[in-house]
């Protein structure tokens, strides 16, 4: 009994043997390094000279890395239609706004969900929280009979637009500022501050954490978008879609393949490093609310 | 029972009362919403995009699943008819809810299993570890296009990583096509879908697990707790129930829409339809066909599946730790 005391004394918990935490340990060194296996076959790919690339059987190691297949990469873009820089434009600047765009409304929306009750407002939050069932390629059919009534086929409106109303982004941030003291709101009005003003200044700088989580997911899932759909002219497309018109070369554009997907998969995870001492205190806040 | 002998007069000026409660009720409801003016302002803007583009895409969808309709001439309406064709006529329907049913049944539950246990074992590290371990194990399903790499895994000549892997080991004698025949597509493809199902739900279970309080293991420990199961059991799972039941929610969403990821893959057709799930039927007939009202029947019946087992599963995870 006083070696309980004790070893709880030191922040330990009940039975954990040192045996137990290096075969957890080792089993989950195991785990990662599989699942980045194919993560870091594209890296090695990428930087293999054209020698290399045709070895057999083949290398999970480079001997002579090259930034050939990069250039490569650059240059069977640059025989593309539109510019190669259209298409990077076009992508960035739609995670960009559609992100920015994302986190204000969807801010804006959840927090009087979060903090007040009025007619519908359960409602609506629980119709959000719905739809979060509701994944784009399935409703494909109808919105694109939409955008047609609203005469935003062919445009970036059809990118940007629908991504500010996801459905994840109004549920994580209500779930954050749920959470909130309520104290807070109330001295800022007591002091005759506007919702608007208490919005900006007191609800916004509070979960940045938030946002910056909310900012992963839009970064993600814009960065990657190839929505064929709706875009008909090749100056609006996207870059995945440039990029994987290079990746179904096969073998003979292998190195530039295994650039194309290392360069596609830098942003986000750029992002999500950035943000990762947030991630983790912002997920907190992420189940769902009966 | 005594109400039952109640007079008519009563009755009718039971029934005044009400209607001028009723009226009372919109009157004071009336109120509240105009009180709660500034909040309705709020949201709207959010609201209008999220109505338009997806509440409104839903009840398109679900008019045009009871019509015929190709994009050109007006929809005409023909009931339940789509529906009839598709479970009676349709023999490649009945396929892709096979395969789907295949693939969602074991990536959902199997991808969500991993997520926990991944998450669970992380989350005794260190911070600075579990942020590399978190970054490790979350990478693959932010990388956006990276399970194209796949192709050259399981690629059918000598040069794919698998085919070499085994020729070396002698377990083979010579380079299969996993992604060409029909009987290991099925197994590549769920390969390709666990290794993407560590995603935001995973992340989610990750900080479920460190929202815990310690001060829960420490009187768990007093009230007898005595391994790691019992602990997880009673006290971490029970406590963190928001997380599983909004990862249950992610990983169905992901097990079901799997489409574009089997189509970068196999390809569309998919050899002898081994990988051919809903979400292709759906774009078959949506994307290539032009039969908007089929299509958006099997929309229905897809998200109508999903509803169902998001139900089911909500309802399951509510008895964790009872």
């Amino acid at each position: 009994m006083a070696i309980r005391i004790f070893r709880m004394k030191a922040g330990n918990r009940v039975n954990r043997r040192v045996s137990g935490d290096i075969s957890v340990t080792l089993f989950l060194v195991v785990c990662a390094i599989i699942m980045v296996i194919p993560l870091y076959y594209a890296i090695i790919q990428s930087i293999k000279p054209i020698s290399e690339l045709y070895i057999f059987p083949p290398r999970m190691y480079v001997t002579n890395p090259t930034i050939d297949n990069y250039a490569d990469l650059f240059r069977l873009m640059s025989t593309s239609w539109v510019p190669f820089s259209r298409y990077i434009f076009n992508t960035v600047m739609i995670t960009f706004v559609g992100t920015f765009g994302h986190i204000i409304l969807a801010s804006m929306a959840a927090y009087p969900l979060a903090k007040y009750k009025f007619p519908f407002s359960d409602a609506f939050a629980k119709l959000v929280r719905f739809a979060l069932m509701f994944n784009a390629t399935v409703l494909t059919i109808p919105t694109y009979i939409v955008m047609a009534k609203l005469g935003w086929i062919d445009t970036y409106w059809s990118l940007i637009v629908p991504a500010f109303g996801s459905s994840l982004g109004l549920y994580l941030m209500q779930n954050f500022m749920a959470d909130l003291a309520d104290a807070i709101f109330e001295a800022a009005k007591i002091d005759g501050a506007k919702e608007g003003r208490i919005f900006w200044r007191i609800v916004m700088p509070n979960v940045k954490s938030g946002w910056l989580t909310l900012m992963i997911f839009s970064v993600q899932s814009l960065w990657n978008m190839n929505n064929t759909m709706y875009i008909y002219s090749e100056e609006l497309k996207t870059l995945p879609y440039a990029i994987a018109q290079i990746s179904s070369g096969g073998y003979a554009r292998a190195g530039a393949a295994a650039a194309a997907v290392v360069v596609m998969m830098l942003v986000p995870i750029a992002v999500f490093i950035f943000s990762q001492s947030n991630v983790i205190e912002t997920m907190a806040k992420s189940g769902i609310k009966e | 029972m005594s109400e039952m002998n109640k007079t008519a007069t009563s009755n009718d000026l039971e029934f005044k009362t009400a209607v001028s409660n009723i009226g009372k009720y919109f009157k004071y409801k009336w109120s509240l919403m105009k009180k709660a003016g500034i909040y309705y302002a709020f949201i709207a803007p959010y609201a209008i995009i999220f109505i338009t583009f997806i509440v409104l895409p839903v009840i398109i969808a679900i008019y045009f699943s009871f019509t015929n309709f190709n994009m050109i001439e007006k929809p005409e309406f023909i009931f339940i008819d789509n529906y009839f064709t598709l479970f009676v006529e349709d023999d490649l329907f009945l396929t892709s809810i096979k395969n789907t049913m295949l693939f969602s049944c074991i990536t959902g539950p199997v991808g969500y299993i991993l997520s926990l246990g991944f998450a669970w074992l992380i989350n005794e590290l260190p911070p600075k570890v579990r942020a590399i371990f978190t970054l490790m194990f979350y990478a693959p399903s932010i990388s956006g296009t990276s399970y194209t790499m796949f192709l050259f895994i399981f690629s059918a000549d000598e040069y794919g990583l698998l085919n070499s892997l085994l020729l070396d080991a002698n377990i083979i004698t010579e380079a299969k096509a996993w992604l060409q025949n029909e009987e290991t597509i099925p197994y590549c493809v769920l390969v390709v879908s666990l290794w993407l199902s560590l995603g935001t739900g995973f992340l989610s279970l990750i900080a479920g697990l460190q929202g815990v309080s310690k001060d829960y293991y420490e009187a768990g420990a007093i009230d007898g707790i005595k391994n790691r199961w019992q602990e997880l059991w009673y006290i971490t799972l029970p406590t963190m129930k928001d997380h599983l039941l909004f990862a249950a929610v992610m990983s169905i969403t992901g097990a079901f829409g799997m489409g574009a990821v089997i189509t970068n893959l196999v390809g569309f057709p998919s050899p002898n339809y081994a990988a051919h799930t809903i979400v292709h039927h759906l774009e078959d007939y949506g994307n290539l066909r032009f039969e908007m009202g089929y299509a958006s029947a099997i929309a229905v019946l897809l998200f109508l599946l999903m509803v169902v087992c998001n139900e089911l599963i909500q309802k399951l995870l509510r008895k964790v730790g009872t």
